[in-house]
């Protein structure tokens, strides 16, 4: 899809630098070195971080928000590492993220893993079921107190951002 | 030596050989491990969501450790340098630390403890020569791939110079400690894909196949992992990845305490080897015929 300035939010950039892990987007000199070293990008090209930042830079907001390819990062914090001006991208990519879901987009995916917090307090429920299997092979009772973190994620507006981009 | 032990989500339902070898080696050692039902999940998975909730459930994880007034003592990758990245920044920014606290209620975060990963321990704590002293069995004759997974040492501005983010060698090493060789495979640190697995299976898995077609070439004797998602991507998956490339791998995936504890002299019955998922039998039987190749 061709860049039209039309569509474009010059102050993205600076929406994302004031975000957290986003601080440093603007010191970027497009050299690839993310890119080339990128697992994900190896096998799909639909990720492409120097892509992405640029983007970011040139204000296409809502092309990132809505995209699929901002939630591809693996966060294996290879291009972070490697990176010449430092721009954490894991960390940015995570400000993307962040971004994405207070504007509404969200992964289908971390809705399943919110609900899953808010039940369980943990990705998996450890029911009777997992506790009698423990118990099998002489492991401690696992018996959560339930609601700390639905308690969290309602206070910083996590299960109300859930469900205004589930409804998407 | 007392630690909290900080189990996350994955390792007490998907990785109970994982748990049952730790703990079975950390009794051996010496080592004491305190459990506490109010952990709860690291953290991690809502990062990408909000990160200040992130903060809240790490800050409060590390605040019940200050209770107990010990360290944490992780075995999943993911909790470690998620843990240990929230007590670096609140350590570090005090203004953030005290909108932290003032949002968590019952308990409050000071910073007063440290986060590390068990093998990290093994290898810091003990040493390398200071656990050759606990060896009985050594298992000589086998060779085994290290997988160090990306957390364990990256981000490395988190681990304050903890071993090397792009060739690493703590856990060649703890491998020596066994008596078994550590083989060098290229990339070693190529990512388990596991961070993706419910964004795009596909893609995931094509990472996972990539390093073990590498390692499939070694003729080894298994892999060596220390962290439970990578051991769901590569050996959880690995049925689904030979369906997807079409040949077949059968490359056993081992916990590292696993490995270890057989060193120390423990049965392999007592390490929780029937719930590998993809059967070690050959390397079982090779064990009983005390191998020395």
């Amino acid at each position: 899809m061709p860049l039209s300035l039309k569509k474009t939010d010059p102050s993205f950039k600076f929406q994302v630098a004031s975000t957290p892990g986003g601080e440093n987007i603007t010191r970027c000199f497009a050299c690839g070195t993310c890119t080339a070293g990128c697992p994900v990008r190896e096998i799909d090209e639909r990720y492409n971080p120097r892509k992405i930042i640029h983007m970011a830079l040139l204000g296409m907001k809502e092309v990132i928000l809505k995209s699929d390819f901002v939630w591809l990062c693996s966060a294996c914090y290879t291009c972070t590492e490697r990176c010449p001006q430092d721009v954490a991208i894991t960390d940015l990519m995570t400000a993307l993220k962040n971004i994405a879901v207070s504007e509404g987009y969200i992964h289908p995916s971390y809705v399943e893993q919110v609900k899953a917090l808010e039940a369980f307090d943990g990705l998996y429920e450890i029911g009777d079921f997992d506790n009698k299997k423990r118990e099998k092979h002489n492991l401690p009772q696992i018996k959560r107190e339930q609601g700390t973190l639905k308690k969290i994620m309602e206070e910083t507006g996590v299960i109300s951002a859930v469900r205004r981009g589930g409804k998407e | 030596m007392k630690y909290a032990l900080f189990l996350g989500c994955t390792v007490p339902v998907r990785a109970l050989n994982y748990e049952i070898s730790a703990r079975k080696v950390a009794e051996r050692i010496g080592l004491e491990f305190i459990d506490d039902n109010r952990f709860t999940c690291c953290g991690f998975p809502v990062k990408s969501v909000d990160i200040e909730a992130s903060l809240l459930m790490g800050a409060r994880n590390l605040a019940i450790a200050e209770d107990l007034g010990v360290d944490i003592c992780t075995l999943c990758s993911a909790c470690t340098s998620s843990l240990t990245e929230v007590n670096k920044v609140l350590k570090e920014d005090e203004e953030l630390r005290e909108v932290i606290n003032g949002k968590m209620g019952d308990v409050r975060y000071n910073g007063t403890i440290r986060v590390r990963h068990f093998a990290r321990v093994l290898y810091e704590d003990f040493g390398v020569c200071g656990l050759k002293d606990f060896i009985i069995n050594p298992l000589e004759g086998f060779r085994f791939a290290p997988h160090y997974g990306c957390h364990y040492v990256k981000p490395s501005e988190i681990y304050s110079g903890f071993d090397d983010p792009e060739d690493p060698h703590t856990l060649d090493e703890l491998i020596g400690v066994t008596g078994a060789e550590s083989i060098a495979y290229e990339r070693k640190m190529l990512c388990c894909g596991g961070g993706i697995l419910g964004i795009d299976e596909e893609v995931a898995l094509k990472m996972s196949a990539e390093k073990l077609m590498v390692i499939k070439e070694k003729k080894v004797d298994g892999m060596i992992s220390i962290c439970p998602f990578c051991s769901i991507m590569y050996e959880g998956n690995q049925r689904k990845i030979e369906k997807m490339i079409t040949e077949e791998l059968g490359i056993p995936v081992f916990y590292y305490p696993q490995v270890l504890g057989l060193a120390l002299g423990l049965a392999p019955e007592e390490l929780g080897f029937s719930l590998n998922r993809v059967k070690p039998k050959k390397f079982l039987e090779k064990l009983k015929a005390g191998a020395k190749v």
